[in-house]
């Protein structure tokens, strides 16, 4: 900066500058140090995808080809894109059951968190109540909480509900654990907005339900598509409630019923992962949707 | 894992101003935050107490109440000749997890923070792992290793690490170091991601003013941008340690085939008494001790990152 209050010659007698410019500047970095960088960039990709590169291509194999000792790396019958059909009816576990339970669950769920999680988030954005610390501090710790670490209870307390290996009981777990999440991300994006805008809405006579949907909703999209997609995702993913509450194998969610697979004589790896592949694009592009905002509004507030 | 990003205040606000705000009093804010508190007891502090209450009974295998047990169950927990071991499997799978983690998302943090053709697909790529289940994941390391027609296992042998297939998840401390290393392939994407929001916070105006001062990457980098870090730091810290503390199914897939409890942490143990042996009291008596861990780390959560401090 001021650097270019400098005339000529002052500049000429300060050459150190220059040279370390060079090495150090991150605008003037050489083609050869781009290079460097996009080859260490395909490096990165490559591990972190090598596992799902592997996925795939074993989901492509037939039996035998998976359970030859030693292995090929690649098919050599060709590509079995017929495991994908057949997949459908292994022995192991139901699987096209296990995959509506995932869907069921993780969709209600979600809209569930957005039914209550969106008033709330609203609410403590705009407005000051009593117990108003106390309620965030719950929400806060509750976030911190995983159903792992209560699912001992959890599992005694939906057999006293009667509720027990159902849909609903998934569905309450996810989105109890997830809310908080979202209401707080909710929160941060209704927090953002001008409360001029809501108040010129009620100058013209607009009720609150009315400035939270109509004036409000259409400004922290963004804020709510982030909260969804993580609360699709977590719930798509669960484990560990899921395990000893869904007891039954057609109500189990996909994430439970792999683990059925593994440890068996010969386990059919080419449907494990060809499920597994169905099971994680669709949560990869919804990600890949919010990617930019994973980089910066996450934790923004802890970060600054 | 399934690592939740943890968001902790608003990421802008307008100002310092402090926003006038109405006060109409609880029973007008009902309404709105009622639904939130009602899950929030319903299936969260409702059945922390009820397993705080269930530690103190005698629960049969059938799930039968059989009256109080006062602390019998306690007892039984911290005379078990297992929970040594589990202890201190735990805290090595955390000190040990956590640290590579960061340590590695440090690395990567500050490599994807620099400026190249590409950038935006390497950053998709490292995403991956995160959106992933940790299940799906899991089994992709566990049958590369198998000993017999293990992927991986064959790679290492063709480029001459291994003289022959081995058997990583047969034996605890191979399967533990394996099990290591998935834990942090998952954990790395959402720490460095929220190392990544950290660097980008670091003003460039210091990282010139170190340069124009002739600080080296290395002073550049300890004296200005690692401070910069700390909250960042603090945050995945706290959360990779709750997270991996409270993983479960890569240790349950990968040592899953280990008699015994030799290569379990609390929470893989706790869920073996849970669900193999149908102790629920007991099972809940370990809970309890494992959710005193929990409180306290995110007691220091709450004291070291002030999530509260915007809201």
């Amino acid at each position: 900066m001021s650097t270019t209050t400098l005339n000529d010659s002052e500049r000429s007698a300060l050459p150190p500058v220059k040279t370390r410019q060079k090495r150090y500047g991150a605008d003037q970095v050489s083609g050869r140090r781009m290079g460097l960088r996009m080859a260490i960039g395909a490096v990165v990709a490559l591990v972190f995808l090598l596992p799902y590169a592997i996925m795939l291509v074993g989901s492509l194999k037939t039996r035998s080809e998976i359970l030859a000792v030693p292995p090929a790396y690649f098919p050599t019958e060709g590509l079995q894109w017929s495991n994908y059909a057949t997949m459908w009816e292994t022995p192991e576990t139901p699987l096209p059951y296990n995959l509506i339970s995932t869907i069921i669950i993780a969709v209600f769920a979600t809209l569930l968190v957005l039914l209550v999680a969106t008033p709330a988030a609203y609410y403590t954005a705009r407005f000051r109540f009593p117990g108003k610390t106390v309620f965030l501090f719950l929400v806060i710790v509750t976030q911190m909480l995983q159903p792992a670490v209560l699912t001992a209870g959890l599992f005694r307390e939906m057999l006293l509900l009667g509720i027990n290996d159902t849909w609903l009981a998934m569905i309450l777990i996810n989105a109890a654990f997830n809310l908080s999440f979202a209401l707080w991300i909710m929160h941060s994006f209704f927090a953002a907005i001008p409360k001029e805008i809501d108040e010129a809405a009620q100058l013209d006579g607009a009720g609150k339900l009315t400035v939270m949907f109509r004036v409000n909703l259409p400004l922290v999209w963004p804020g709510i598509v982030t909260a969804v997609i993580f609360t699709f995702v977590s719930s798509w993913n669960e484990f560990a409630a899921s395990l000893v509450i869904m007891s039954t194998a057609e109500n189990q969610p996909l994430s439970v019923a792999l683990t059925k697979f593994i440890g068996q004589y010969a386990t059919s790896w080419q449907y494990v992962f060809g499920i597994s592949i169905v099971a994680i694009i669709p949560v990869i592009i919804l990600f890949a949707l919010i990617e930019k905002r994973l980089i910066g509004g996450l934790t923004a507030g802890a970060v600054k | 894992m399934s690592a939740q990003p943890v968001l902790a205040g608003p990421p802008a606000s307008h100002g310092r101003k402090r926003r006038r705000q109405n006060s109409d009093g609880l029973p007008a804010a009902l309404p709105w935050i009622g639904p939130v508190l009602l899950l929030i007891f319903a299936i969260v502090i409702f059945p922390a107490g009820f397993m705080i209450f269930n530690s103190t009974r005698d629960i049969s295998q059938s799930g039968i109440d059989q009256g109080t047990a006062g602390f019998v169950n306690f007892a039984e927990v911290f005379s078990d000749p297992n929970l040594p071991r589990v202890l201190l499997n735990t805290v090595v799978w955390v000190v040990v997890v956590v640290s590579l983690t960061v340590l590695i998302s440090l690395v990567l943090a500050q490599f994807l923070n620099k400026p190249f053709p590409g950038r935006t697909l390497v950053r998709m790529a490292v995403v991956v792992p995160w959106a992933a289940s940790v299940v799906m994941t899991t089994t992709v390391f566990y049958y590369g290793l198998d000993s017999n027609y293990g992927i991986m296992n064959t790679f290492l042998v063709d480029i001459g690490i291994l003289d022959s297939p081995y058997g990583f998840t047969k034996n605890v401390f191979p399967a533990l170091g394996v099990a290591i290393i998935v834990a942090v392939f998952v954990s790395i994407p959402f720490t460095a991601y929220t190392l990544l929001a950290g660097l980008q916070s670091v003003p460039e105006d210091a990282l010139e003013a170190a340069k124009m001062d002739g600080a080296g990457p290395f002073r550049t980098y300890f004296s200005i941008v690692l401070p910069q870090l700390r909250g960042a730091l603090a945050v995945a810290v706290l959360i990779n340690i709750i997270n991996v503390f409270n993983n479960l199914p890569i240790l349950r897939i990968i040592t899953g085939s280990i008699p015994g409890y030799q290569a379990d942490t609390l929470m893989t143990y706790i869920f073996k008494v849970l669900q193999f042996d149908r102790r629920v009291d007991l099972a809940s008596a370990l809970s309890v001790v494992n959710f005193a861990i929990v409180i306290v780390i995110v007691a220091a959560y709450v004291k070291i990152v002030k999530p509260m401090k915007e809201a």
